[in-house]
């Protein structure tokens, strides 16, 4: 199964590295990343495949939800078939 | 890889603009737990329910971690219980606490279904249980019942009309130490639909298999929000803005349906393509008809505006899913949305005004707050016109009043959470329509042709 994980707020240095930290101990292997900047907003989408992640997916977003609240970033871990279904016919 | 800005917009609409999967409801048959005992038959429905729908909520919980999209309620509907109480005889109340029961134990924040189907005339059960409904609605927290006294096929049972009137009102009687709020899980619907996934409506048909998942979405503040980045556009723009709007939507509660009803096992059954309000500030149906350009809802202009939304939801979402059923249109429950809620109260929308805009959307005049000495006729006979519009138009119509009994002028009620709050609208009382009422009887179903 594969996830989009979206990070959104005030860029600072060391963001995409937090998020790939968090994805590394829990064996979430990163496919794709992209970033910009969209009006002073730093916006990270990360394409990951979580089929062997080492702790229950919901563990792993909680994890990834605290990161964000302590970065004062909004980070949100969601199954990439709502985007597929949402914006491809 | 998914287009950065798509993933945005997603994203924004649910975090900023509203945007959640309002209800996974999962439609139960209990024709098979008739007993001539209604203990028994009582014991049977709490069996069936908790085994079913044990699972649906922690379901719908995993779902919306997953799939990041909030789902507001996780519900269950039943087989009208007038269809067991014709079997079983004795007291359906009975039933309605065997229903509250495993609305507890499967921790569900409604079960719809306390229901009869009337609109031909009563059967076994069917009267016996629409008296107890008073009763029902009062010694229970989570049970929603509906009445079906109207259909374009059967006409409108006039004899059910005038005993609902009166139902309504014991009802709002019977619960006005807690804001009468037994009226607001009661509905009196002409043309019901056997697969509506909405409260306090839902009931499952009996020409539904034996368990099913529904979904109904929502999304006012979407396409506000939408409309709102084209303030030059054409109507037929704006049409357009809608359509690709609802589209997305919808394809959001087909992905979670599909997704629910494989994970429970069950099959899926429709995607409800409606637009439902909730009183938050940006989740209004009513902003949305004032985002077209509109200074306030309920003036001249309305019904058009909202004829436009109701068609285009339709026209955008049907593609993107499946199965299309339920109500499928624009809700307009008053106390359930921030902007009717102003409307109300500065008089610019009026009961009149609700019910032509009744004729153009689903579902009917819902959600209103009447004055506390509205007498059971008058109740009747705005069930009676709502009732007529629904048959002639060949659409459901509904009818859910709150009589406010013991409050005066200028209060309002507050029930709090989802169903919300409101003015008391005007009612005319100074003329009666008790003659009409009184004469019940059938009115014959209409002309099918002819259509002028």
């Amino acid at each position: 199964m594969k996830t989009v994980i979206s990070v959104i707020g005030k860029d600072s240095v060391g963001i995409i590295a937090k998020v790939s930290d968090v994805c590394s101990k829990h064996n979430a292997n990163i496919i794709d990343i992209t970033q910009s900047v969209l009006q002073d907003m730093f916006v990270m989408v990360m394409l990951t495949e979580i089929k062997d992640l080492n702790c229950s997916f919901s563990d792993f977003s909680d994890k990834m939800r605290l990161l964000g609240e302590e970065n004062n970033l909004d980070i949100r871990v969601m199954h990439e078939d709502v985007f597929n279904s949402m914006h491809r016919i | 890889m998914i287009n950065i800005h798509d993933i945005m917009e997603t994203i924004n609409m649910i975090s900023e603009e509203n945007l959640d999967i309002r209800t996974i409801t999962m439609g139960i048959s209990l024709l098979d737990c008739c007993d001539s005992d209604i203990e028994k038959s009582c014991q049977k429905v709490y069996d069936k329910i908790t085994r079913l729908a044990g699972n649906l909520v922690k379901t719908g919980e995993d779902i919306e971690k997953e799939f990041g999209i909030p789902i507001i309620n996780k519900r269950i509907s039943v087989t009208p219980i007038s269809m067991l109480v014709a079997a079983s005889g004795g007291d359906p109340v009975l039933y309605a606490k065997a229903l509250q029961r495993a609305a507890d134990a499967t921790g569900v924040n409604f079960i719809g279904g306390y229901s009869a189907l009337v609109h031909k005339g009563f059967a076994a059960g069917d009267e016996e249980l629409i008296r107890s409904i008073p009763r029902a609605l009062s010694e229970t927290n989570n049970i929603c019942s509906s009445v079906n006294i109207g259909s374009t096929k059967a006409g409108i049972n006039m004899d059910a009309v005038k005993l609902m009137g009166e139902i309504v009102r014991k009802t709002a009687e019977i619960t006005a130490d807690r804001e009468c709020i037994g009226c607001a899980k009661l509905v009196v619907f002409c043309n019901a639909v056997e697969d509506n996934p909405f409260m306090a409506g839902a009931f499952h048909g009996v020409g539904e298999p034996d368990c099913v998942i529904h979904v109904g979405v929502s999304g006012p503040g979407v396409v506000q929000a939408a409309i709102k980045k084209h303030p030059n556009a054409t109507l037929g723009e704006i049409a357009e803005v809608i359509k690709r709007t609802a589209f997305k939507i919808t394809r959001m509660g087909q992905l979670v349906g599909n997704e629910a009803s494989r994970r429970l096992g069950v099959p899926f059954g429709i995607v409800d393509l409606s637009l439902a309000p909730t009183p938050a500030v940006g989740d209004s149906v009513a902003h949305i008809l004032e985002e077209m350009g509109l200074e306030t809802c309920g003036i001249p202009g309305t019904t058009a505006a909202l004829a436009m939304l109701n068609d285009a939801v339709k026209k955008g979402g049907v593609m993107a899913s499946s199965y299309v059923g339920g109500l499928s249109g624009a809700f307009i429950p008053v106390t359930e949305d921030a902007g009717m809620i102003d409307a109300a109260r500065s008089g610019d929308l009026r009961l009149e005004k609700l019910e032509a805009m009744t004729a153009v959307c689903s579902v009917g005049l819902d959600m209103i707050a009447i004055p506390g000495d509205t007498p059971a006729e008058v109740i009747s006979g705005i069930i009676a016109d709502e009732a007529a519009i629904g048959m002639v138009n060949s659409k459901t119509t509904a009818v859910r009043v709150i009589p406010a009994i013991n409050k005066k002028d200028g209060e309002e009620l507050d029930f709090g959470g989802l169903l919300g709050s409101g003015p008391i609208m005007d009612v005319n009382l100074k003329k009666s329509p008790k003659k009409f009422i009184e004469r019940a009887g059938r009115i014959p179903a209409p002309l099918q042709s002819l259509k002028n």
